[in-house]
Order: structure tokens, then sequence, then C-alpha cells
């Protein structure tokens, strides 16, 4: 029972380095952006197993869902603007 | 940047985080002592709220609420003064303008519901003005160029209001004789939703036009004459 | 106590990827998602401390102070993002003094690493 929890914990924390990691290493910004939103989501779930379900709440929200919207913007202006660089060589 | 500078950093950083993870783990192996949880838990029915969450927010620590709104306001302010929005989006097609107009009041009314659920479960102001924010931010996504907020006078008043309510409450509690945010027993429940509401509410506003993300203009422009956006212009 | 040192080790593992991306990309939106993550492991870490065992209610004082924190955190990250739209509009525009200053100050960057080079470069 214990050692069923700590796998779980374990593939929690795992998937959740993971996420984290793959949202840095992506040099697409719209690409980064949305694993960052899912390593928001994940990391609220993660907190949910804590016994923190207002904190998770908040993050889930405000954390992954309004800074996610934030960065999607800015986001889709940098690609757009990748895009015009390609297309006139300067 | 250079590949072997990065991989420099990569080694630093991770030593750093070596030290990091042997302190910690030694200050776990510590006794931890007297901690705030169970002096937090002891007190909690003379709070007002059953939700210990809460009751550390906005009754044991308020200052630091207080102090939180103020720097919501600061960064709006900040974002305010850096001149007029980007455009807006495009209209909504007919299939994402019925899905706005279901889920725009359906995230109010989660927001109402979780600013009062806020005093006995998980939820309370934050959760709430978040809720409102997206709310916000789905309405600017459905092509609504200022996110369904008021006009810029009414955004300006209920933006503050969230730190004016609070500080209004504080300074009424010092003048009547308790101390700077510190509740008469019996009243604080009443008074610490009072706060929340207009904290509720200017948490909202500051986040969806964080989201709009330049100066409210003074004169919004008159709605395209559609029948669909006319209707969902009165639904707000 | 193992599950406690496994989710504040993991806090701390985020906080180190979170800088290391910070000082390596150069990108503005890059380095904000950085951030991000660097305050996701701080936030990680105080909730590891405020979970006493599966048995015991979690300690609310470090909730409320992440609570705060993440509201703070994203305030932060729309000011930024706010600053580097307006920054982007600055690049966009053409230079209102068409001064022939333009050539040199791009020559500059590079002329910090190369510095002999740089001085060829100038003649064609």
């Amino acid at each position: 029972m214990d050692l069923i929890l700590l796998l779980f914990d374990a593939v929690l924390l795992i998937t959740l380095l993971a996420l984290a990691l793959a949202a840095i290493l992506s040099s697409d910004p719209r690409r980064a952006v949305m694993l960052f939103i899912a390593f928001g989501l994940w990391l609220s779930l993660v907190w949910a197993r804590l016994g923190a379900p207002d904190v998770a709440l908040a993050e889930a929200a405000i954390g992954a869902g309004i800074g996610g919207a934030l960065m999607l913007a800015a986001a889709r202006r940098a690609a757009r603007q990748q895009t015009s660089d390609r297309g006139e060589p300067s | 940047m250079n590949r072997d500078l990065s991989l420099l950093i990569g080694i630093l950083v991770a030593l750093l985080a070596v030290v990091l993870l042997w302190v910690f783990h030694s200050t776990l192996a510590l006794d931890p002592g007297q901690r705030l949880a169970s002096l937090a838990m002891e007190r909690l029915p003379e709070t007002g709220v059953s939700n210990p969450v809460t009751a550390v927010l906005l009754n044991y620590r308020a200052y630091d609420t207080l102090l939180e709104l103020g720097v919501l306001l600061a960064a709006l302010l900040g974002i305010w003064s850096l001149g007029p929005p980007r455009p807006g989006f495009q209209r909504a097609g007919p299939a994402l303008a019925a899905m706005v107009d279901w889920v725009v009041p359906l995230a109010i009314l989660t927001g109402g519901y979780l600013l009062w659920v806020g005093g006995h479960a998980p939820g309370g102001a934050f959760q709430a003005g978040a809720l409102l924010g997206a709310a916000g931010v789905i309405m600017r996504l459905a092509g609504h160029a200022n996110a369904g907020l008021p006009s810029e006078t009414w955004q300006r008043w209920l933006v503050v209001l969230g730190a004016g309510v609070f500080t209004l409450t504080g300074l009424l509690l010092a003048f009547t004789g308790y101390g700077f945010l510190t509740y008469p027993p019996g009243q604080a429940k009443w008074l610490i939703l009072l706060i929340e509401t207009a904290a509720t509410l200017a948490i909202g506003v500051t986040l969806a036009a964080a989201y709009v993300g330049g100066r409210p203009q003074p004169t919004a422009p008159p709605p395209p004459p559609l029948v669909t956006s006319a209707s969902a212009e009165a639904d707000r | 106590m193992i599950a406690q040192f496994l989710y504040g080790g993991a806090g701390i593992l985020l906080f180190a990827l979170g800088l290391w991306s910070l000082l390596v990309h150069a990108p503005l939106l890059r380095k904000l998602i950085a951030l991000n993550i660097m305050g996701a492991g701080v936030f990680h870490v105080f909730i590891a401390i405020a979970h006493r065992g599966d048995a015991l209610p979690p300690d609310p004082v470090p909730h409320a102070l992440v609570l705060t924190g993440i509201v703070v955190a994203v305030s932060a990250t729309a000011l930024a993002l706010a600053l580097n739209s307006r920054l982007e509009q600055g690049e966009n525009e053409p230079e209102p003094a068409s001064s022939p200053s333009p050539g040199p100050r791009i020559h500059m960057q590079p002329a910090l690493s190369t510095e002999p080079s740089s001085k060829g470069a100038t003649h064609p």
C-alpha cells in the first residue's frame, strides 16, 4: 500500500519535471506556452494530492488559465513576427 | 548562446541545486518545533470562517492580502501607462458566439459560488476573481474588444474597489477602537465577506483589463449593427 | 518524511531548471516562462513543507502565502508581457530621426567578441 503510494508520487513528480523540461527546451514560442499551461495544470493536480485544494484551484485558474492566455497572445505575436522576418530578408 | 557557456552555467546551477537539496534534507531531519498550524487551527472558531486558508488570508494575515491587492493595482497601472491596447480579435462565428453566451454567465455564477463557499470549503476571493477575469478573457477572444468591461470611469473605480474597501474597513475599525483590521468578535464573518466581495470584483476586473493590455479608451466604438452581437451585448 | 523530501526536492529541481533556462535562453518569452517555472518551484517547496503526512491536516499558513504569490506572479507576468509588446512596437516602427547612426549601433554587439575583425568589416 505504501509502496504503491510512493510509486504514484514518483509518477506525478517525474511527469511534472518532464513537462517543465519540455516547456523550457522547446524553441517554438506557441509550443512552449502550451507546454507551460500543461505544466501548470499538472502542478495543480500535484497540489491537490498534497492536500492544498485552495491553492490548486488558484493555480489552475490564475497561473495556468489567465497566465497561459496572456502568454499565448504574446506567443502568437512572436510567431507572426518570426514568419514575417523570415519572409523579408533584412 | 555559446554552447560551452550554457554547459558551464548548467553545471553551476546543478551544483546550486545539490547544495539546496542537501540543506532541505538536513532541515527536514531537524525537529520542526512549534509550528503555526496548531495555533492557527486552535483559534479558527474565532475568525468567523471555517476554511483555515481563508482565515489566514483575511483574518490572521490580512495585511498580506491588502498589500497583494496593492501589487495587483500597481501592475495594472503599469500596463495602462504603456498606451492604448491592441485591436481586438474579429467577431466570433455563430457556434463560438453561442458557446460564449453560455459560458460567460456560468463562469460568473461559479465565481459567485466560489466566493460564498470560500468561508467553509476550498474557494475564496482569488479563485472567484480569476473566474470573472476568465469570463473577460473569453469575451475578448470572441471579439468584444474591451473584454466586456464597463466604461473607463467604471473600470477605474472597480479596480481600486478591492484595496479601497479593505483599507477603509481597516481604518474604520482602527477609529472605533479595535486595531487596524482587527475584527470585533461576532462581526468578523460579515466584514470578511464584504472585503472578499470587493476584492473579487477588483481582481476580476484587473485580470480582464490586464488581458486587454492597454489603457481603456474613453469612448467605446459603437457596436456593429448585427443582430447576434446586439443580443450578446444585451446579455451582459 | 520521504514523500515530503521527494516533493520538496522536485520543487528545488524545478527552481534549478528555471534558473538555467533564464540564464541561457535569450528570447523574452522563454525567459518569462523560465521565471514562472522558478516561481512554481518555490511554491512547490512551500506546499511540500505544509504537507504533514496524510493523517494530519496541512498547515494553512504556507497555503495562504502561496495563494498570494500566485496572483503576484501573474500580475508581474502581465506587466512584463505588456512591456515586451511595447518594445516590439518600438522595434517595428522605423526610427523617427533617420540619422546614419543605425549602422554602427548594429555593429556594436559583435564588436565585443571579435574586436580586431570588426575594424576590417567596416570597409568593403
